[in-house]
Formats: C-alpha cells, structure tokens, sequence
C-alpha cells in the first residue's frame, strides 16, 4: 500500500466504495458469464420429460418452446435484471417455485451448516499452528501434519458419506474439509515469520512468547491470514455442494447441484450472483480490515 | 522427524516405482474381467480382490496410481505457474493492476465451473480414446484451479513489493523483470511450493468426485477416482476392508508427499 | 386433607387410564409409516404429474375412478361403481358411488368428474396424462346423464381406455382449496421443500374394510425427500424406514445375508434395460457406420454377442432375467409366450457379420470396405448398473474385435443427443414401463413417433418392417376385441425380435424391503411396489424402536 498523506477515514471511505463499485461490476459480468455458460453448454434445450412416451407430439414441442425466452442470452439476461430490480427472481424451472422463495426456505440451512463449520475449521486449525510454532516439538508437528495430511486426502463425497454412517451434522463435515488448508497455510506462514530476523531476535532477547505473537509475529503473519479468512468462505461455500447434496440438507449448495443437473437457468444464474456477492463481501471484508488494522507510520 | 521423512522418501519412490513399472508387475491387465469371480475377497490368485466385474484390484490399484500420479502434479503445475503468473505479477506490480487481476480472479472464481466440468465430456468426440479423455479432463481441471492460488500469492506479492530488501534492491538499481525473477519470485516459492503441493491432492480429489459422479476417466481404464467410487455404497468399513486400499494408499502417498516438502516449505 | 389425597388419586388413576387407553387406541390405528422420496415432487397437482415422486404422491392421494389392482393386474372398481365401453371403443360411461365427500368436507359427483377431464384435456396444459387420451384430433365431450352418471366421448377409438383411468385423479370443480382437496386415502398436511412431505389421514375417505371400519389404517405417511441412496439404506437399517422401493441390488444381498425376512424379490419387473444403434438418416455420423447400423444382420449379431447371462448374474448379482423383448414375462397378458431371450451365441453372431461382409483380422474386425469396427456407446453417468453393463458388453464385443468406447453423459447432454442432434452411435437406456397396456407405447412404435429412438419422426415409414409395425399398432389401437388386439401385438413383438431395432438386454427384478414394524405388506413387481396396498397397512411403532 501506498502510504498515505490524506486523513485515513477519508481515504477508508474511498477504499470501500471502490470496493462496493468493484464487487456490483463482478457481480454483474459474473451473473452474465454464467448465464452464457449455461446457455452454451450441451443439453441447454432438453428435458427429462421428453422421454415420456406419454408426452404427445404436441406437449414435447411445447416443452422445448417453454425456454425460447432463454435462447438470446443477452435478452434473458436484461430482462432478469430489470425484474431483479423490481424484486422479481424469476421462477425456476426444475422446482415450479419462484426462485426467491426457494432462497428464503434454503439459505439459513447453509448458512447455519457452512458458518458453523467455517467457525470450527478455523479455531481447530489456529489452535494447532499456533501451538505447534510455540511449542516446536517434532512429535507434535509431525501430528498436526499427518492429521490434516490425511483429511486433506480424503474426498468431500466419502467424508459426507463417513458423517451419515456415524449420523455427525454436516458442519463437522464442512469443518474437516476446510481445517486442513487453513492449517497448512497458516503454519507456513506463521514459521516463516518466525524465522525473520528481527523475530528471531527478539526471541533470543527473551521476550515472552506470547508477547512475541502479539508483537512481532502478528502484524508479519496476520495480513495474509484474514486475506486467507476471505478465501476459505468461497472453499466452505464450494464444500457444500457436496456434502449437501449427499447428506440430504436442503440447502442452497443442494439447490445449486439440483440447478446443474437441470440446467436451471433463472436458479443458476440466482445462486451464481449470491454466491459470488458472498464471496467477495467477504474478501473484500478482509482487505478493508487489512487496510484498517494496518500499522502506519506517518 | 529425520527418520519419518526418510520413511516418506522411501514411501513415495516405492509407490512411484512399482506404478511405474506396472506392466510388468500386474499380474493380469487393468481390464481384463474374471467373470467368474466377481466382487471376490482377497485370494492368492487376487491379492486384494476382484470388483465387481470381476477385474483384478491389484493389479487396477498399480495402473490407476500410475494415471494420477504422473497427471495430478502436472495439472498442480500448470495451474500453480498460471496462479504465479497472474498473482505473482499483479502483485508485484501494485496498483491498478492488482486490483483489476482481483477482480478477474474473483469473477473467475465467482463462475460456476462444476458445470463446465459436468459437461465437458458431452463436448469432446465420442470416440477419442479413454487415455486422451483422462488427459483432457486433468489438462482443464489444472487450467480451472488457478484462481484461488492466485489470490493468496498477489497478496503474498504485494507484501513483497513493499517489502525492505526488494525497496532496496530498486534503489540500488534493479528494475523490471530482472528485479521480479530475482527478487520476488525466489521469494514467492515457498507460498508456491506450497499452493503446489496443496493443489496435487484437490486434482487427484476433483478427478474424484467426478469420478462419483460417473465423469472422470473413462472405462475401462482406472484412475484412483474411479477406484474411490467403489467405497460408493460401502455400508460399514467392517465388511470389506480391502475395498478400502485405494482410500489408505491415497493417504499414505500424500501424507508422505507433505511430509518431505514440509522442511523445504519453511526453510526456502 | 385425607380426602384432597384420594381425589388426587383417583384423578391420576384416571389419567393412567386415559394414557392407556390412547396409548392403545393409537396403537390401533396404524401410525406413521415413513420411506424416502428419491427426488423433490415437482407438482402437487395430478393433472401435470409426470416424475417419480409425484406419481407416489398422487398414487397416496388421488381419488380415481377405477384401479388396477397391482397385485392381480386387474381393473377394479373405485369411486366408480361400474363402467362400460361402447362398441367401437369411443365411449365410455361411469356410474359413480353415492355419498363420497371429499377430504375438504364438499361432496363428490359427476361434475368433478367432468371438470377433470376437461382440464386434463386443456390442450395449453400439457399434461401427460391427458395426452394418452388423445387419439385423433377432435375435442373430447363429457355429458352428466345424471349426478352419478357420467359418459366421456373421444373422437378416435381408443382400445382398452378404461385402463387409463387408474392414472385420472379426480379434482373437486367447487372446492376453493382445489388440488388441496383429494378423495384418496391420504391428503398432503404439510410441505417442507428439500426435505419432507406429510401426508395425514383423509377423514372422509369413503372405504371401509371388511369389519366396516373406515380405511386407511395410517395416521400419517412421512415421505423424506432423499436423492442419496446411502443414506436410503443406512436410514433404513437404524428403523427411521419403514420401507425402500426399487432396492439396489448390491444392497440388497448384504440386507438379505443379516435380515432375510425385511427383504423381497417379487420377481422380473415390467422395467427393462436397452440399447440400440443410431439409425437416423441425417445423423452426423459416417456413412460407413450408419450402413452397418442399419444392417439387421449387425444388430443382431451384437445382440448375439452379448453375454445377458453375465448381466443378470453379475451386475444385478442375478436379480435380473435376460430381456426377451419389448414386453416383460411380468406382463401377464400382453407377453408373447412365444419369444425367448437372444441366447449367447458368439460364432453365430461373427457368422452373421461374415454374411455382411466384415472380416476379422489380427483380433480386429474390419467391414467390407476395409474400416475397423468401431463404435461408442453413450449412457447416463452416475447409474452405476448402467455402467457395469457397458464396461461388460465392452468386453464381450471386444472378443468379437469390436472396439466399443463407453461415454458417461450427464443426463441433459444425453437427451439432447439421443432426441434433438442425433449426435451418438449406439445408446443404452433403461425404461421404465408403467403401464401394462401397449397403447401406453404407441410413441415409441410409430416411425412418425418422438420416442421411436432409433430413428425418430420418419415422414414415412423407412422400412418395410417398420411400416408393418405402424399398420399393426394403428390397428390394435383401434379395435376393442382384447384377442385381436393381443394378435396385433404379439406380431410387433416378433418383428421387434427379428429385425432387433433395440436389443433388449435385462428385465430387473421388484427389489424391496419393509420393515417388520409394517403389517399388511405384500410388495409387488408394478409400482408402488411396497405401499401400494398403502391403506391397509399398519405400522407398530414399538416394533420399530426396537429394531
């Protein structure tokens, strides 16, 4: 970051507004992007239905005519955002329901399963790393990596299977998807900075470990983990199409595999923009506090 | 810990050699089905059993670990030089730049990919062999996985730019790509070493959970997704543990994996 | 205070005695049964049901006017007490029962009955099971002779149409709570999207069993929305099940070693698995590839090069027949008797390509212009079975020096191929057969027909063989003479397996499993399988809680 000469709230209230511009442009282009995506991809047109021998002529031709309206992608999409604006989501496809509704009955499921988890993944994992760069014993080290060594290898499908077998809730499941990236990361970063000189010797001046932490190894470390606390949202959030989808949660990472499967296009395009508008709240959230808690020397 | 990683060494070239030498090996080939014995436990014939047409696991464990061995690091590879490139370059270059490859990584990240991976298969001809499909499929998994790596190491990168050594460097001179090759990147490897290692695992995971998903590799050659896919269905872990080889040599190899990089990570 | 004590007393002697008598009360009415829905019901209403988990909940609630027994496969009467056709097959008259409310307290006669054909018939509706109504252009007419009286007129005959009416759920003209008020055993109390539906007694539903007590015997039906047949399974296996339809069966053998008394095996289902080559004139696929699709002498060969034996044993751990044709033995009328199921025959099958042509040379065949054969065969992805199939079918032609590649495709992408771009080779499908009638298949038997998979919607009957199997579909579809009719069919099946358009490999077998807290289960091969019977079952909750 520059330094800068202007007052900081100043300067904080330009940096969240170029924030909030920024995520409403990606937003948007990634709404379009993905409705683009949809559109084009193999299958776009056809419904299971039209395998229905019972299905006259008459009702498969009207079948394929139900998304003429979706053909011209740049029509579609105007026409979504005009409604949008009017609080019109759109009705989807798959499910018959108003794609607004479905939101309202699915998202506090996901967010009570991927918070939770979130919370838990990351207080296991800060817990280990910091513990293991206080205490440097091998045997311990050697614990943390081999445990989130083997979670990291374990695939999402078989830890939402293994969470049904053993009926734990879901987040738990979340938890040990997202635990281990966040432990390996953290722990490098947190040894590298360890080993800055200017570290090493306050070490060796035998200041207090804690006082260590909170000194000198924080402001090194800490930047890049909350930049890290923005990028495990998007992982928990991508965790949860599976682990939702296998478990049977109805929530809004199910609705998305549902979307897929379907080429739900009004769903899709929904859950595309919501999940992105999390996303990036949540790491821009983390580079205005990086901006906010950042020491400067003026 | 000496002792553990000479363990992992030896773990990693013996699982890389015996794939390796698979064809000589594997007592029967990955695709020849024993129609008499299908879904059969352990025997002398079998060492870990026939699934459940009757294919020899063994011998499809050998061959499935060569395929995911060699094309899970080259997708880490491909994927963590274009996270170099993009994040290591935005980063370095500050400003403007930054946080415009921010916002494409974001909108690269906001797209719903699954989709285009779901699909993918539909794209291609129909006959291509199943060898060329595995390539494909790890060969756009690799240029899909970039963007989240990306997003770490501009941050990493820009901490760099204003970092002492690379302000004096500049003042003493340095400028350009020469400053970016021998100042930040050196210093941006063990963020990539890591992102690396990280991402061997998330491919050989990806591949997976299509592999679940009946879309990975295809029939009738064997990946350790498809391997995996047997544990579909696996009621409780008691009953047939030998199902469970591909899942404990999968752990064995990337624990052993992270255990050697471990010291290079925090030392580099 | 002495008498304060024993009044105290006496009252809580008779709370116990209420408690009990609740307790056995409730016991006596049948509780709740509980089983999985494999995807979210997509409509409530009956008139647009067309997936899976609609058609068992309307299966649950609908009120119909005749049934087919699913155990006999015979029509019986419902809330029609009797019926009759005309002659040529145009009309048909209902004379309905007296005094049947509906679940919303509004009473039940022939103009319900009116109202719902004529929605079902809405042309702009869509509905596929009005569209099986539809036998030529023309309007269909209802006429109310009288409250209870009922005739419907199709422009068209239309061969065994009383059997259709199973599917016609009657909805209430008058009620304000419409598709909400049913006249079947059950009604829908509550929604939850994604993950539950319950459905509560029906007060005013109208039978009554033999001892004149008012049916069903359920309190309640509790259907949890659950794609992940796991998760079915393990669910099923802690008591939170009552009972699973269609089970796999891998499952189903690991359920039969510990617990053989939960599950059943009816028998070979009316379902079969298929495959078949594409055949369609303007198909992008080479010409040298399309002239041995349309060889009979290649499609049978491949059928005969087939091992189904190996099918049925190993992916379905043998509970599965081998195919023999369009219709399953399951189908007790309209099976031809005469057909058997393409034996293995691998030098037979290399003989006749030989008469074609081809030629194998260093364990590759090669056709008579010198191309090696060949050729992909598309499936769905994440139908495991499915996939089994094709990895074993690839190794039975690959003897014969085929070269078979197998391609997963998610479901869209394959129907997109297979029914608009008739972009694909050879395709294996499984279908799903619901109706036991073959008019129920007339789409898929006309070459002018959308489901006619191997070359769809000809302007004209391409072959010979295919213009008689027109001329025998049009004319079993219009005479009402059950033997005729059988005759007609009996020939299509032949043709069918002579000229092998599509190569019938597997009939599954009816798996299910009921838990023993279930009374009254008697699982069949027709869908529902299990709770098809649902209004005479009873379910103990202690037995379950015990399991």
């Amino acid at each position: 970051m520059l330094i800068s000469k202007t007052a900081p709230r100043k300067t904080l209230f330009w940096k969240i507004a170029r924030h909030l511009a920024a995520i409403v442009a990606i937003v948007l282009l990634g709404g379009l992007l993905s409705a683009t995506l949809v559109r084009l991809a193999p299958g776009f047109d056809s419904d299971e239905r039209e395998l229905d021998p019972g299905l006259s002529a008459e009702s498969v031709r009207a079948l394929r005519q139900s998304r003429a309206g979706e053909h011209n992608i740049l029509r579609y999409y105007s026409g979504y955002l005009r409604a949008a604006w009017h609080g019109d989501l759109g009705t989807s496809h798959a499910l018959g329901q108003p794609v607004q509704s479905l939101l309202r009955e699915r998202w506090p499921v996901t967010l009570r399963v991927a918070g939770v988890g979130l919370l838990l993944a990351w207080l296991l994992a800060l817990l280990l790393a910091f513990t293991a760069c206080l205490w440097r014993v091998p045997v311990y080290e050697m614990m943390g990596i081999t445990l989130s060594g083997a979670f990291l290898c374990i695939p999402a499908a078989v830890l939402a299977l293994l969470s049904v077998i053993l009926n734990a809730p879901g987040y738990l499941a979340i938890a040990l998807i997202v635990f281990p990236k966040i432990y390996r990361y953290s722990r490098s970063l947190l040894a590298k900075a360890y080993e800055l000189p200017h570290i090493t010797a306050a070490r060796a001046r035998g200041l207090g470990e804690m006082r260590v932490l909170a000194r000198h190894v924080l402001p090194v470390a800490g930047p890049q983990m909350i930049a890290l606390a923005g990028v495990t949202v998007s992982i928990a959030l991508g965790a949860s199409i599976p682990i939702e989808a296998l478990c049977g949660l109805p929530g809004i990472g199910q609705l998305a595999w549902q979307a897929a499967l379907s080429r739900d296009l009004p769903l899709l395009v929904n859950l595309t923009v919501l999940v992105t508008l999390v996303t990036l709240l949540a790491n821009s959230g983390a580079d205005v506090m990086n901006y906010v808690l950042q020491p400067r020397d003026v | 810990m000496n002792l553990a990683r000479k363990l992992a060494c030896v773990v990693v070239v013996f699982v890389c050699a015996v794939s390796l030498a698979a064809n000589w090996l594997a007592p029967v080939g990955y695709a020849k089905q024993f129609r008499e014995a299908p879904g059969a436990p352990p025997s002398h014939e079998h060492w870990l059993g026939t699934d459940e047409v009757g294919r020899d696991r063994f011998a499809r464990v050998l061959y499935g670990t060569r395929i995911s061995l060699l094309l899970a690091p080259a997708a880490a590879l491909v994927s963590t030089l274009l996270a170099a490139l993009v994040g290591g370059l935005a980063g370095y270059l500050g400003g403007i730049w930054l946080r415009l490859a921010r916002g494409f990584t974001d909108l690269f990240l906001s797209l719903p990919w699954l989709f285009l991976l779901i699909t993918v298969r539909a794209v291609l001809p129909l006959n291509v062999s199943p060898l060329t499909s595995v390539l494909i499929t790890f060969l756009i998994l690799g240029l899909l996985g970039w963007a989240a790596a990306a997003r770490v190491l501009s941050t990493s990168a820009d901490a760099l730019r204003n970092s002492d050594f690379v302000l004096q460097a500049r003042a003493s001179g340095l400028h350009g790509p020469r400053l970016f090759l021998i100042h930040v990147l050196p210093n941006l490897k063990p963020v990539l070493y890591a992102q690396f290692w990280i991402s061997i695992p998330v491919f050989i995971l990806s591949e997976a959970n299509l592999g679940i998903l009946g879309l990975g590799v295809a029939e009738p050659l064997p990946s350790w997704g498809s391997l995996l896919r047997e544990l579909e269905g696996l009621m409780s872990f008691r009953e047939e543990p030998w199902r469970l080889v591909p899942l404990v040599l999968l752990i064995v190899v990337m624990t052993s994996f992270q255990m050697l990089l471990s010291k290079e990570e925090v030392t580099a | 205070m002495n008498m304060n004590k024993s009044v105290r007393r006496a009252f809580l002697q008779l709370l116990v005695c209420f408690f009990l008598l609740a307790a056995f009360a409730f016991a006596q009415n049948g509780g709740e049964l509980r089983f999985c829905l494999r995807s979210e019901p997509k409509t409530f209403d009956p008139a647009l049901v067309d997936d899976d988990a609609s058609v068992a909940i309307r299966y649950l609630t609908g009120g119909v006017l005749v049934r087919a027994n699913r155990k006999t496969q015979d029509l019986e009467p419902e809330l029609a007490e009797s019926w009759s056709v005309s002659k040529d097959s145009k009309q048909i008259t209902f004379k309905l029962r007296h005094g049947i409310l509906f679940s919303d307290g509004s009473p039940f006669s022939a103009e319900d009955v009116a109202f719902t054909m004529q929605r079902l018939m809405d042309p702009a509706l869509h509905s596929s099971t009005g569209d099986a109504f539809r036998s030529g252009s023309g309007t269909v007419s209802t006429k109310i002779i009288a409250p209870d009286q009922i005739a419907i007129t199709f422009p068209a005959p239309l061969a065994g149409l009383e059997h259709l009416f199973d599917q016609v759920a009657i909805m209430s003209a008058h009620s304000p709570k419409k598709e909400g008020a049913v006249l079947g055993p059950f009604m829908v109390a509550e929604y939850k999207a994604g993950s539950s539906v319950l459905l509560k007694r029906n007060p005013n539903y109208w039978k009554k069993d033999a001892a004149g007590r008012r049916l069903p015997y359920l309190d309640s039906v509790r259907l949890d929305i659950q794609p992940n047949r796991d998760v079915e399974m393990l669910r099923f296996k802690r008591g939170e099940l009552d009972l699973i339809n269609s089970v796999d069966s891998d499952y189903f053998d690991r359920l039969a070693a510990s617990s053989p008394q939960l599950v059943h095996d009816a028998g070979a289902s009316l379902d079969y698995e298929f495959l078949w080559f594409n055949q369609v004139a303007s198909a992008p696929i080479p010409e040298y590839k399309r002239a041995w699709f349309r060889s009979v002498n290649f499609r049978r060969a491949i059928s005969q090069a087939v091992n189904r034996d190996d099918l049925s044993r190993i992916v379905f751990n043998g509970h599965a027949q081998p195919a023999v044709g369009p219709v399953s033995p399951a189908n007790k009328f309209w099976f031809n008797s005469k057909l058997k199921a393409e034996a293995y025959r691998p030098d037979a099958a290399l003989k006749r390509l030989q008469d074609d042509g081809f030629h194998l040379q260093n364990g590759t065949l090669f056709d008579k212009a010198g191309n090696a054969v060949e050729f992909s065969i598309v499936t769905n992805a994440g139908s495991k079975p499915r996939e089994r199939m094709a990895v074993m079918i690839q190794e039975d032609l690959g003897k014969l020096g085929i070269k078979v590649n197998v391609v997963t495709l998610d479901f869209p992408s394959l129907i997109e191929r297979i029914s608009q771009k008739f972009n694909y080779e050879a395709a294996m499908l499984g279908f799903r057969n619901v109706e036991l009638d073959p008019n129920s298949q007339m789409t898929i038997w006309l070459s002018s027909g959308d489901n006619h998979a191997w070359n769809p919607q000809q302007k004209s009957p391409e072959t010979a063989w295919e213009a008689e199997i027109d001329r025998l579909m049009r004319a079993q579809a219009s005479t009402a003479d059950p033997k005729k009719r059988k005759e007609s069919f009996d020939r299509v099946q032949e043709i069918a397996a002579e000229q092998a358009p599509l190569i019938y490999l597997i009939n599954q077998n009816a798996l299910s499993a009921v838990s023993n807290a279930v009374a009254g289960a008697n699982p069949v091969i027709l869908n529902p399988q299990t709770f098809w019977n649902a209004e005479r079952l009873t379910v103990n909750s202690q037995a379950r809680a015990s399991r």
